[in-house]
């Protein structure tokens, strides 16, 4: 596997007038193609930031981001974030909300409709087309809300807590889907979790962050031994719960620390 | 963007006879409010007639609902009364599309631009709370006895409240759906188009129900003291010339005209909200 992304030395502090807050120091890690890259850390430890960093919406204090090898300003490469709730709008029926992005980028053409129809199949909710996102479960707005991101075929997706805003069996159904998705699209993605079970069963690696200001704890490859993975699959591995103690005892200890 | 509407509706095939009783009791409580309603309105006015008859009442002050309505009749023959309505009609509804089309022109450029609406914040706080009808005879002076100083000051009294509310609905849309905007590669247009002017259709719709009611205030005040025509103006100079009957059916004719707007605008408020 090729690196896609790489994260060097990047540190972020927010100002205002209250003083400034150090959210990020001194981060580095790399991302490779096809991979799927989960990210734990204690509450207010900068992850959210660390991904709005990535998708280019605030510029670092210090340090660069690449992709490819170029700077991600320059490199052309489209970054999908999905926030944490779906934020589709009220205002407008499933259609219209999954091509939101394509309409903003001019990139909706009447050619479109043929792949959107094709996803809208594909994930169930060809039938709810023009249905209001009010009339929608849990699980059909997150899916809504992936698509709308997939379609404009980004080469990075950025997961900010997807699952945070659903009950505990849709957040598992959901998690089975858009992993399945997501891999279906040969898509790399970096998802942020505060479920230490979510990380493990999605990702190949896991990063595990420290209390703010945010700094890379430990990077823990992922490796379960059982066929047909899928994440609901994943949580039955025998390896699971060394893997779980792991993680909560890194967490733990940035806990104490306070 | 009309939705199908899910009403509850009795006409259902499968109601179960206390869902039947509940909707039927409903429909009769309905039709009683109705029945007290309209007695109320003729008990009045009959009440009204007969006290100006038997001199209870000075039907010469207080006029009566005869003479309102033999006034109306022979007004309207001439089409001088239909001209007067119109009158305050137009500037009414020129009114109201000044204040709606500037107050959220101008509200879009305060979101727009942080600066100039700290700049402008305390000037539009004082202009908002001024008594506009303190303003008119400077109007008077300024643009003379005309249409004109009508119009000024109708959208005097409403467009500063238009401009506030307004701007502090836009300020008020989830900063995530803003940032929602900008994940997909959006930009500050794309906010504003995609996000805060669709999410606020309905405040703006509801502000329109107040603006019509402040638009028709403004526009009678204008009319009390720059004009020669008007429902405002029958008033005035029916009450100089102690001519009773061309108040009332003035205030009478403006009641009619207020509620209509109105409800022309809840026609639109339904069809755009679900
Ligand atoms: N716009 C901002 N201005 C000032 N401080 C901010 C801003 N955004 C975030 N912060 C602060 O920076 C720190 C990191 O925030 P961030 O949202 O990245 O954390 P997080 O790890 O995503 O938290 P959570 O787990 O609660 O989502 C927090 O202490 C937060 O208060
Ligand atoms: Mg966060």
């Amino acid at each position: 596997m090729s690196e896609l992304l790489r994260i060097d030395h990047i540190s972020h502090t927010y100002h205002s007038l209250e003083g400034e807050t150090p959210a990020l120091l001194d981060v580095s890690f790399h991302v490779n193609d096809g991979e799927f890259l989960g990210i734990v850390g204690p509450s207010g430890c900068g992850k959210s930031t660390l991904l709005s960093l990535i998708a280019g919406l605030l510029t670092p204090s210090s340090g660069s981001i690449y992709i490819n090898g170029k700077d991600i300003k320059s490199s052309g490469k489209n970054i999908g974030y999905m926030l944490q709730k779906d934020h589709l709008l009220d205002w407008r029926n499933t259609l219209r909300n999954v091509t939101l992005g394509m309409e903003i980028q001019h990139k909706l053409t009447d050619n479109s409709y043929a792949q959107i129809n094709d996803l809208l199949n594909t994930y169930g909710l060809v039938t709810f087309k023009n249905s209001y996102p009010y009339e929608l479960s849990g699980g059909m707005r997150q899916r809504a809300a992936l698509i709308r991101t997939l379609l404009l075929e980004p080469d990075i997706l950025l997961l900010d807590e997807p699952f945070s805003s659903l009950d505990y069996q849709t957040r598992l159904e959901v998690a089975d889907d858009i992993w399945d998705i997501i891999r279906k699209e040969k898509k790399t993605a970096i998802l942020i979790t505060h479920d230490i079970s979510e990380a493990i069963s999605m990702s190949d690696r896991v990063i595990v962050l420290s209390d703010r200001p945010g700094t890379v704890k430990r990077i823990i490859d992922i490796n379960l031994s059982i066929s047909d993975r899928t994440p609901f699959v994943a949580r039955s591995a025998p390896e699971f719960k060394d893997y779980f103690n792991l993680i909560w005892k890194e967490l733990d200890h940035s806990e104490q620390k306070k | 963007m009309s939705r199908k509407n899910k009403k509850i509706s009795s006409s259902g095939l499968n109601l179960s006879a206390a869902q039947k009783a509940f909707v039927r009791k409903h429909v009769v409580q309905q039709r009683r409010i109705r029945i007290f309603q309209i007695i109320i309105l003729i008990g009045f006015i009959a009440f009204w007639e007969i006290s100006t008859h038997i001199g209870i009442v000075d039907s010469f002050i207080f006029s009566s609902p005869s003479g309102v309505i033999k006034t109306m009749i022979d007004m309207s023959q001439g089409g001088e009364l239909f001209y007067h309505i119109g009158i305050t009609l137009l500037e009414t509804l020129i009114s109201f599309a000044i204040v709606n089309i500037v107050g959220i022109f101008v509200a879009v450029i305060l979101w727009w631009n942080h600066s100039i609406s700290k700049v402008l914040e305390p000037y539009l706080i004082v202009l908002n709370s001024l008594p506009k009808s303190a303003l008119a005879p400077l109007f008077i002076v300024w643009l003379g006895n005309n249409m004109k100083t009508i119009i000024v000051a109708a959208v005097s009294v409403a467009i500063f409240g238009t401009i506030i509310t307004m701007y502090s609905n836009f300020k008020a849309v989830e900063q995530d759906k803003i940032k929602l905007i900008y994940t997909l590669g959006g930009n500050k247009k794309d906010v504003l188009f995609k996000v805060v002017l669709p999410s606020n259709i309905p405040s703006m719709i509801s502000l329109m129900k107040v603006n019509i009611g402040l638009s028709l205030v403004g526009v009678i005040i204008g009319e009390f003291l720059a004009a020669k025509s008007g429902l405002g103006y029958l008033i005035i100079y029916g009450s100089q010339v102690f001519k009773l009957s061309w108040v009332i059916m003035s205030i009478v004719i403006l009641c009619i005209v207020a509620t209509g707007l109105y409800k022309i605008l809840t026609y639109f408020e339904k069809k755009y909200s679900r």
